[in-house]
């Protein structure tokens, strides 16, 4: 039996695919099995309940199982403004999740303080914790969580732990498809330039065209 | 609104009293602090006055006053009986705020204690004969009063040790929210008023 075993390693080992296979498989396992815990403080709670309801139905992507527990969820929701006083409580949450787990700064609170330029404001959680993906808004609107949400199984499906942010619906390098991008573009900025301007200057346009 | 409670506390405490006025309905009367007491015990026992819900307590900066008395405490108090109200105001502190010293109303209106607590925590006005002058909305550990005017509006003290920028990924200063040409009239250079440009 040991015999064997050293075998099926090697073998793997020197075919060069073994690892990359489970981590792919275990990325698509976590992918659709996310449980969130959400940290819940201000406003941006009410859309929050919002699309954890049937309406939005996060089940479609295996993330409507909450866990009041640290200790029995990955997925992290960081809902509405930290601020100082709160900052060593959410610190103490993430830190007895269990490995891997993952954060999602839910609204512009969260992300980067918002509007609260003051004394008693974190501003963005990223100071106090690694974060995954930031959505923007105040409050975002549950297509554009859904949006974040995607792109955080996308990062987990792909091992890719580099902070992603959700783009808006309309943007204007995108504007020929539509469609929000979830990989980083790969484009040279170069590239995309021509586009960017081309959308300013018809901006300006109207701007000026209508005042 | 009654000219009736202003008329009885000048001729009940008369050098005591300040000033006062009715601008736009609302009595006000600016008293002296030494007497803060013994005006609210008065106010909450004449049966003319009767003043029986504290509804409000706070501390307004003003630096350039100096010496004169530089944070003003507001108190607004409301009779639900005769239907009156009265705003009364007391000047503490000088410059550095030494001095900032009213003695504590929580013994006639229990209400009280929260709100003088909250302008300890905010301005740093201290209430002698309070039964638990702690802070209220901030930490322990905070350093000053965040809405006295010198305390920097940008000066931050966390609670939790920032992690470094490398591990961040984001620069962690504080980035102004708009630019010097745009943005709100509250921004953050408009408010950060120091002390040399007051004097």
């Amino acid at each position: 039996m040991g015999d064997v075993n050293r075998t099926l390693a090697l073998d793997a080992s020197e075919q060069g695919y073994a690892t990359t296979r489970v981590d792919a498989l275990l990325g698509w396992a976590r992918k659709y099995s996310l449980f969130a815990y959400p940290f819940v403080t201000a406003c941006c709670g009410m859309e929050f309940m919002a699309l954890t309801s049937p309406r939005f139905d996060l089940a479609r992507f295996g993330a409507e199982a909450p866990r009041f527990s640290p200790r029995q969820s990955d997925l992290l929701w960081v809902v509405g403004t930290i601020s100082q006083r709160q900052a060593p409580v959410l610190k103490r949450i993430y830190e007895q999740m269990m490995a891997p787990k993952y954060v999602l700064a839910f609204g512009t609170c969260a992300s980067s303080g918002g509007f609260y330029d003051n004394y008693t404001t974190v501003a963005g959680i990223d100071k106090i914790i690694p974060t995954d993906v930031y959505i923007p808004g105040c409050p975002p609107r549950p297509e554009a969580v859904m949006d974040g949400l995607m792109l955080l199984q996308d990062r987990i499906a792909r091992n890719e732990r580099r902070p992603g942010i959700v783009k808006p619906r309309f943007d204007p390098v995108q504007a020929a498809s539509g469609l929000v991008q979830l990989r980083r573009s790969a484009k040279d900025p170069s590239e995309v330039l021509p586009a960017i301007q081309q959308e300013e200057a018809k901006t300006k346009a109207l701007r000026e065209g209508g005042s | 609104m009654s000219q009736l409670v202003l008329d009885k506390l000048k001729a009940r405490f008369g050098a005591a009293i300040l000033a006062t006025h009715s601008d736009f309905g609302d009595d006000t009367a600016l008293v002296e602090p030494a007497q803060w007491k013994a005006i609210s015990t008065f106010l909450r026992e004449d049966p003319d006055l009767d003043f029986d819900l504290p509804v409000d307590l706070c501390g307004v900066d003003y630096p350039s006053r100096g010496a004169a008395g530089r944070t003003e405490v507001v108190m607004h108090l409301y009779s639900i009986g005769k239907k009156h109200r009265i705003r009364l105001k007391a000047r503490v502190g000088d410059e550095d705020m030494d001095g900032a010293e009213l003695e504590s109303v929580t013994s006639i209106w229990p209400g009280m204690n929260w709100l003088e607590r909250e302008t300890w925590d905010m301005s740093g006005v201290r209430f002698v004969g309070h039964p638990d002058l702690r802070r209220i909305l901030m930490y322990p550990e905070f350093e000053g009063h965040a809405l006295q005017k010198t305390y920097p509006a940008d000066r931050i003290q966390p609670l939790v040790p920032y992690r470094t920028e490398e591990e961040a990924g984001v620069p962690l200063e504080k980035q102004a929210p708009f630019g010097p040409d745009e943005g709100m009239a509250f921004g953050r250079t408009a408010n950060n008023i120091s002390r040399a440009e007051v004097d």
